[in-house]
C-alpha cells in the first residue's frame, strides 16, 4: 500500500520526477563512462606488452624509450651498434631477443624493421601471440606486413604495392624500391595496428644509397645488384629481451647499463609502463574527481527538489498522521521517494552508458586505440550504484527529517 | 471497544493546560470537558479560539503540560508517542475542514487508508472493498468514483469520501475540524444528513468543532467554547 501509494504520488510529479531522475542518469552516466574510460585505457596500456623482461636502446630515459619502441611516439636519440647487440644477446642470462629498427614511415604510419622472431615472442595482453589474418610473415626482401589499422585505413589489400617514406615526416621516398603487402595482422589494440613492418635486411636495402640521413647524389644502385649484397643490419634502433631467469634481470640491466663500449639503456617495461602511467593518470584523477562533484551536485539537486515540494505536501503529511502512520512513517515515505528515483536513475544511466559506449567504442578504438569491452556491469559498478543509493536516502534524511518536524508540529492545526 | 465500560464517557478531559511554546500569548485551560458514549456534540467558537488546538490535544497530537486525556478510559497523554499513533488510527476517525485526500491516490484506496495502520479497524469489518463500497453508496456517492483519482471528485464528493474513511472499520469516536466550511449551504445540509445518518448506524461519539450556530439543531448538545476554556493558568 505504501509502496503503491508512493508510486501514485512520484506519478503525479510526473514531469518534475523525470526531469530529475533524468539529470541524475546523466551524472551518473558521466561517471560511469569516465571510469570506463579510464580502467579501459589502463588495460589496454599496460596490455601493450607483455612478458619482455627487459627493452634495450642507446642511452636515453626509460619512458622515452619505452615511448619509441612500444608506442613508436618520438625517436630515438640514437642507434645501437649490431656489435654491441651481439656481445649482449650472447650472455648467458638472455634465452630470446629481437631487434627492431625504426626510422621510416609511410603515409604516417610508421615502419619498423625486425625480424620474424619478432612475431614469434613480442607478447601484448597477458602473453597473446601477434597473429597474421591474412597472406603470409615477410619472405621476399621487399614484403611487408602491416597492422589491422593500417590495412582498415587505407584500404590495403594482400599484394599491394606500397613506397616507405623516409624519415618520420618527409617528402623524400624509397621510391626506387617498391613493398608489398604479404600479410596483414589481426586487430590487436596495441600500436602494432598502427605499424608497418619489414625485415631488417630490408631496412638496410632502402639505405644503400644513403649516407648519414641524406641520399647519394647520383647514386642508384638496381635492385638487382642490392638483393645479392650483404644486408645484414649494421644498427639497430632498440631490441627486445627475455631472459632464462627472472633472478637475473636486474644483474643483466645492470650489466647493459654499464656496458663501456657504447652508452646505453635498459628498462623493465612493466616499471616504465607504471612511470609513464603515473604522468597520465593525473588527467584521468582530475575526470574522476569531476565526476564525483557532478554526482554530489545532482544529490543536492535531488534533495532540493524534494525539499520543496515539501510545503506543498504538508497537508498529506497531515494526512498520513490523522490515519495513524507515525512521524517514522512519514520519514519513510520521502526516503523511499528518494529510493525509488535514485534506482530509477541507475537503471536508466545503465542503459544510457550502453548506448554511449555502443556508439563511441569504434571511435575511442580507432582514435586512441583504446579498446573499450562492453561489458556487464561489474562488481564495482554495482558497489557504486549501491553506494550512491544510501547516499541518496542519507541526502533525503535532510527534507525528511524537517518533514519530520512539520508532522509533529502540525497535527491537525496545518490549514493551506 | 469491547474492554471498556459501557458507561464510560468518549472523552474525558481534566484539568488540561496547553500552550504553544512558540505562541508566549496563546494558552488553553480546559477544567472539564466530556463527552459521552455514543453522543454527538458540537463545539461551537471563533476562529483562533483554540478549538483545533483542542482536538489535537484529544487526537493526541500535541501533549497538555498538564492534567489528564482519557478516550473510553484510556489515559492517551501517558502513552508512548506510538502508543498514540496506534491508538489514534484504532479509535478515531479524523475530517479535516478540506484537502482531507491524497490527492494521487484512487479514492478507494484513500478509504482504505486507515486499516492499513490499524488492525483493530480490519477486524470490524469482513470485506474491505464491500464495506467501503457500501458506506459509498450510503453517503450517495457513484459506484464509479471508487477507482477516480481523488483529485477529480468535486469538494463536497472528496468531504463524503473523507466521511467515508473516517467511519471505516467503526472507531469508537468521529472528531471533525468544521468539515463544511469549504462547503455552500444546500451542498452543507446534504453532507451534514448523510454523515449523521450514517454515524447513527455506526454508533459512534462524533465531536465536531464549527462557527456555525445554525448546525445546532442536529446535535445532542452543543457547547460554546468558551464556557470550557478558561483563562489564566
Amino acid at each position: 500500500m505504501l509502496l503503491k501509494l508512493t508510486f501514485a504520488s512520484l506519478y503525479v510529479r510526473l514531469l518534475t520526477i523525470s526531469m530529475t531522475v533524468f539529470a541524475i542518469s546523466l551524472s551518473l552516466m558521466l561517471y560511469l563512462s569516465v571510469e570506463k574510460l579510464r580502467t579501459s585505457a589502463y588495460t589496454s596500456f599496460t596490455d601493450t606488452i607483455s612478458q619482455t623482461d627487459l627493452i634495450l636502446g642507446s642511452r636515453t630515459s626509460s619512458i622515452q624509450l619505452l615511448l619509441y619502441s612500444v608506442f613508436r611516439v618520438g625517436n630515438a636519440t640514437n642507434n645501437i651498434t649490431w656489435e654491441s647487440y651481439e656481445e649482449i644477446i650472447n650472455k648467458d642470462e638472455v634465452e630470446w631477443s629481437v631487434p627492431i629498427s625504426l626510422g621510416d614511415s609511410h603515409k604516417g604510419f610508421r615502419v619498423m624493421g625486425t625480424n620474424l622472431d619478432f612475431f614469434k615472442r613480442y607478447k601484448y595482453r597477458g602473453g597473446q601471440l601477434i597473429e597474421i589474418s591474412e597472406g603470409n610473415y615477410f619472405d621476399d626482401l621487399y614484403d611487408v606486413v602491416i597492422g589491422a589499422a593500417v590495412a582498415e585505413k587505407l584500404k590495403y589489400n594482400i599484394g599491394k604495392s606500397i613506397i616507405v617514406s623516409h624519415g618520420i615526416k618527409s617528402f623524400t621516398d624509397h621510391d626506387d624500391q617498391p613493398f608489398k603487402v604479404s600479410g596483414i595482422l589481426e586487430k590487436t589494440g596495441t600500436p602494432i595496428d598502427n605499424t608497418v613492418i619489414v625485415s631488417l635486411e630490408a631496412i638496410e636495402a632502402i639505405h644503400v644509397d644513403w649516407s648519414s640521413g641524406a641520399k647519394i647524389p647520383g647514386q642508384e644502385t638496381p635492385i638487382e645488384e642490392i638483393r645479392n649484397m650483404d644486408l645484414s643490419a649494421k644498427n639497430i634502433t632498440a631490441a627486445f629481451i627475455g631472459v632464462k631467469s627472472k633472478l637475473t634481470i636486474f644483474k643483466l640491466q645492470r650489466w647493459i647499463n654499464e656496458y663501456p663500449e657504447e652508452a646505453l639503456t635498459s628498462i623493465l617495461p612493466g616499471v616504465a609502463l607504471h612511470e609513464l602511467w603515473r604522468i597520465i593518470g593525473i588527467v584521468e584523477n582530475l575526470l574522476l574527481g569531476i565526476s564525483i562533484v557532478v554526482i554530489f551536485t545532482t544529490l543536492i539537486g535531488m534533495a532540493a527538489i524534494i525539499f520543496s515540494s515539501l510545503n506543498e505536501r504538508r497537508r498529506e503529511m497531515a494526512i498520513w498522521r490523522a490515519m495513524g502512520a507515525s512521524p517514522n512513517v512519514v520519514i519513510g515515505i520521502l526516503m523511499l521517494e528518494a529510493f525509488i528515483i535514485s534506482f530509477l536513475s541507475t537503471l536508466l544511466s545503465s542503459i544510457l552508458l550502453y548506448i554511449l559506449l555502443n556508439i563511441l567504442q569504434p571511435w575511442i578504438d580507432d582514435t586512441y586505440g583504446i579498446l573499450i569491452n562492453i561489458e556487464l556491469l561489474s562488481f564495482k559498478d554495482l558497489l557504486i550504484f549501491i553506494l550512491f543509493i544510501i547516499s541518496a536516502m542519507f541526502v533525503s534524511l535532510i527534507p525528511a527529517i524537517r518533514a519530520y518536524w512539520f508532522s509533529i508540529n502540525d497535527g491537525m492545526t496545518i490549514k493551506i | 471497544m469491547e474492554k471498556s465500560n459501557l458507561n464510560a464517557d468518549t472523552i474525558r478531559i481534566n484539568s488540561v493546560k496547553f500552550h504553544w511554546s512558540n505562541k508566549n500569548d496563546f494558552k488553553i485551560y480546559v477544567p472539564e470537558f466530556n463527552v459521552a458514549r455514543g453522543e454527538k456534540v458540537l463545539l461551537l467558537g471563533e476562529s483562533g479560539s483554540g478549538k483545533t488546538t483542542l482536538l489535537s490535544l484529544i487526537c493526541g497530537f500535541l501533549n497538555p503540560i498538564s492534567g489528564d486525556i482519557f478516550l473510553n478510559d484510556e489515559p492517551i497523554n501517558n502513552l508512548s508517542a506510538r502508543k498514540k499513533d496506534q491508538y489514534r488510527c484504532d479509535n478515531i476517525g479524523i475530517i479535516f475542514q478540506q484537502f482531507n485526500l491524497l490527492p494521487y491516490a484512487k479514492v478507494i484506496d484513500n478509504i482504505l487508508l486507515p486499516l492499513y495502520f490499524s488492525k483493530t479497524r480490519v477486524e470490524n469489518i469482513k470485506d474491505q472493498k464491500e464495506t467501503a463500497a457500501n458506506i459509498c453508496k450510503s453517503l450517495r456517492l457513484p459506484d464509479e468514483v471508487l477507482n477516480m483519482q481523488a483529485s477529480k471528485l468535486s469538494v463536497g464528493q472528496q468531504q463524503r469520501v473523507a466521511v467515508a474513511r473516517a467511519l471505516i472499520g467503526n472507531p469508537p469516536l468521529i472528531i471533525a475540524d468544521e468539515p463544511t466550511s469549504a462547503l455552500d449551504k444546500n451542498a452543507q445540509s446534504i453532507f451534514l444528513d448523510l454523515m449523521f445518518s450514517q454515524i447513527s448506524e455506526s454508533r459512534s461519539t462524533l465531536l465536531m468543532v464549527s462557527h456555525d450556530e445554525s448546525l445546532s439543531q442536529r446535535f445532542d448538545r452543543v457547547i460554546n467554547l468558551d464556557d470550557i476554556l478558561k483563562e489564566g493558568d
